[in-house]
């Protein structure tokens, strides 16, 4: 018997030696290296995005994300300062000073003053314009133009030059997206939308979970069946009845078909079978001894449910509540049909896809305008991901 | 800001009128049958009286909200797809017909059968393979959690970040788009990578493709962590080397997992329409069932007709799945 023990004991041993080989051989620098090359390139998109959003426009127009952080040669035309500053110096009318709008942190390297020949002239010499006047830029910023005739005309005289751009990051972006852009409102609706979508379906959801887990009723068996297909049906199937329900609706009592409850409760209807099913999961499979010597005890269905398995039921709730924030934050389809394009109706996918189309071209908004519409989504995964994964792994059908 | 008030306001009143809803009907049910102060037959039979409704109270507003946004809206639509395009007129099968005539129809199957194809196999490929590789590692809750994390974003989101990947500048002028960028590097022309027919389908697919790859980990991630550490020593001491332990041991043993992941996926693909709206709204022949169907809805004043007789078709190619699921639950529930 002991024999036997020990020959057992030695084969263990020499399994996990031979797991512990497979874990330390020079494969898992291939593991280590193939793992980092995947997270990157599901990483990358997102981290272009985020960092584009927060550069100077006129940099992210002309140069890749990934070089936001070297300097970058741009051409800008700049104006000198207006003419009623100019002064008599030896007989020439001279304007000098900064060119405006120059930023000091950035070097200038050509210059010239006619738009056909924009970068004619190195920096430091002088370039002769018509009429004998002169112009002199140098790398700092500072110009010198020099005329016999006076400066005639209310705005400056306009300078073309390259320069090569300091990395420029700031927050404009977000300010110009949030105000102009009508994304600040745009967020606010989809608060709006999102916050009474995401809760009022739990309750529901909670109650029939519990009748179909621990409550005896004919059927049960069909009903179950019933709320799983509905899982799978898809919302086009939805889409046209319910519109057409809905305008017969908003006629009858003369309002508009599109609105807010009508969206609360369209959310809460399409959220509803995936609550049953994953709230069903959890409190069908809560210890049958707690419920039945409750019952025991003399309580009955609705003492149990609201006492006993509602509190116990949290973390499927929590996950199913984060589910259902994500998917209605995030929805498109819902939203365009069932709500309307007003300043106080467009949620923020919504606005994203008005801005595709009108400013396509932008990037500078469409990267802000797309961040400020994840940075919710992504919050509640990073602090919330434990139950967004115990969701998942009890929410697919197996 | 009002509207966020009134929001938080509706929420409560919500909630307030679900309470009152199951507290009330439960009030009523004790107040009809009474169990005390009543004659001990009385009592028995109340308690088997209450017992057989108050399920069905409980059940309600969930069967009232299923019934009217999900069950009603099926027989609806195959009713909507006989008529003409406002619902009234009979046409029979008239709109299947134009259906199967439509260049666009059949141009949006040809896609979706691609996607099909694609996107669930590829998303299950890479979620398996990452689930595998990190399983090793000190550092794979990050990685996972990194790779997870495109599941959060919305797909109009995830289209705005690859339309700025894809994104296509001149030859000669400098590329800001992460792929013609690397293009170039490599010594390659830069392309405008949604406007080039089939290739563009690819492109879209990818999105997807990124995006669902977290779900497909996270979900074979848990059945790899759930096989036997026996059954892999025991091929361990036969001898088995690594690839064979992987496809003849591991494989075999998350082979339902494996189904749910690519189901969830494909009825997930035959419903997207988010990404082609917002990348290609169907142009460059990248145009797909659940976008032409949202389409006909809206085109020149809305077609309902043709509309539901679109959802109709994605909702058959819905059935074998649906069938499927309901059929593992069923088994699912006669094991407990």
């Amino acid at each position: 018997m002991a024999g036997h023990e020990s020959t057992s004991n030695s084969i263990t041993t020499s399994v996990m030696l031979s797991l512990r080989q497979i874990r330390r051989s020079p494969l898992m620098l291939v593991v280590h290296l193939s793992v980092l090359f995947l997270v990157l390139l599901w990483t990358f998109p997102t981290a272009g995005l985020l960092i584009s959003s927060f550069r100077d426009k006129d940099q992210l127009a002309v140069s890749g994300w990934w070089k936001a952080l070297s300097s970058s040669e741009q051409n800008i035309i700049g104006r000198t300062a207006s003419p009623d500053q100019q002064v008599l110096l030896d007989g020439k009318y001279v304007l000098s000073g900064t060119i405006e709008g120059f930023d000091t942190k950035d070097k200038i390297l050509r210059f010239g003053w006619k738009s056909k020949q924009p970068e004619a002239y190195q920096v430091g010499s002088v370039a002769a314009m018509k009429n004998g006047a002169t112009l002199t830029v140098n790398s700092e910023g500072s110009y010198n133009m020099t005329a016999l005739e006076p400066f005639t005309g209310s705005r400056g005289k306009r300078i073309f030059y390259t320069e090569i751009a300091a990395p420029k990051f700031s927050l404009d972006n977000y300010v110009e997206v949030l105000n102009s852009e009508g994304i600040g409102q745009s967020f606010i609706n989809s608060l709006t939308v999102t916050i009474p979508a995401t809760i009022i379906p739990i309750l529901i959801a909670a109650f029939a979970a519990y009748a179909l887990s621990w409550m005896r009723l004919p059927g049960r068996g069909l009903l179950i069946a019933l709320v799983v297909g509905l899982l799978v049906v898809p919302l086009q199937m939805s889409l046209i009845p319910l519109l057409q329900l809905y305008n017969t609706i908003g006629g009858f009592f003369g309002v508009s078909a599109k609105t807010y409850l009508g969206i609360w409760l369209a959310h809460t209807g399409f959220g509803l079978p995936l609550a049953i099913y994953l709230l069903r999961n959890y409190i069908s499979g809560l210890p049958k001894e707690i419920i039945e010597s409750a019952r025991v005890d003399g309580a009955n269905d609705f003492e149990i449910f609201v006492k006993i398995v509602l509190p116990l039921s949290f973390p499927a709730l929590a996950s199913f509540a984060i589910f259902q924030f994500l998917w209605v934050w995030n929805d498109l389809l819902v939203a365009t049909v069932f709500l309307g394009n007003g300043e106080n109706e467009l949620v923020l996918t919504g606005r994203l896809r008005e801005l595709l189309g009108s400013r396509g071209g932008n990037w500078e908004i469409l990267t802000a305008s797309a961040f400020v519409s994840i940075a919710v989504p992504l919050t509640v995964f990073f602090t919330l991901q434990r139950y967004l994964v115990r969701g998942l792994l009890s929410g697919s059908v197996k | 800001m009002e509207q966020l008030l009134l929001s938080l306001l509706v929420m409560l009143l919500g909630v307030l009128s679900c309470v009152f809803y199951f507290f009330g009907t439960n009030w009523l049910l004790i107040i009809i049958f009474p169990v005390k102060h009543v004659s001990n037959e009385k009592m028995a039979q109340n308690i088997r009286r209450a017992a057989a409704i108050r399920p069905w109270l409980f059940l309600g507003p969930a069967l009232f909200f299923l019934g009217l946004y999900l069950v009603y809206p099926v027989f609806d639509s195959v009713y909507l797809s006989l008529h003409g395009r406002n619902g009234e007129e009979f046409v029979g099968l008239a709109n299947y017909q134009w259906l199967f005539q439509d260049n666009e129809f059949i141009e949006s199957l040809t896609n979706n059968i691609l996607w099909l194809l694609i996107v669930p196999a590829l998303s299950t490929f890479f979620g398996l393979l990452i689930a595998a590789l990190t399983d090793r590692i000190g550092w794979g809750n990050i990685a996972k959690s990194l790779i997870f994390m495109p599941m959060a974003i919305s797909f109009i989101g995830a289209s705005i970040i690859w339309k700025f990947v894809y994104d296509y500048r001149a030859e000669g002028s400098e590329q800001i788009g992460l792929l013609n960028a690397v293009v170039e590097y490599f010594g390659g022309t830069p392309q405008a990578w949604i406007t080039i027919p089939f290739w563009n389908d690819i492109f879209l697919m990818v999105i997807l493709i990124w995006i669902q790859t977290g779900f497909a980990m996270v979900i074979l991630s848990a059945a790899l962590r759930g096989i036997p550490e026996e059954t892999v020593e025991a091929a361990v001491l036969d001898g088995a080397n690594g690839v064979q332990i992987f496809f003849k041991i591991l494989i075999p043993q998350i082979w339902t997992s494996i189904a749910v992941v690519w189901t969830t996926i494909t009825i997930l693909v035959l419903k997207v329409f988010d990404i082609v709206l917002a990348m290609t709204n169907g142009q460059w022949d990248t145009q797909v069932l659940a976008n032409m169907m949202f389409d006909w809805m809206f085109r020149g004043g809305g077609d309902f007709g043709r509309g539901a007789a679109i959802a109709v078709i994605i909702m058959i190619a819905v059935i074998p799945v649906m069938v499927w699921n309901v059929r593992q639950a069923n088994a699912q529930m006669e094991g407990r």
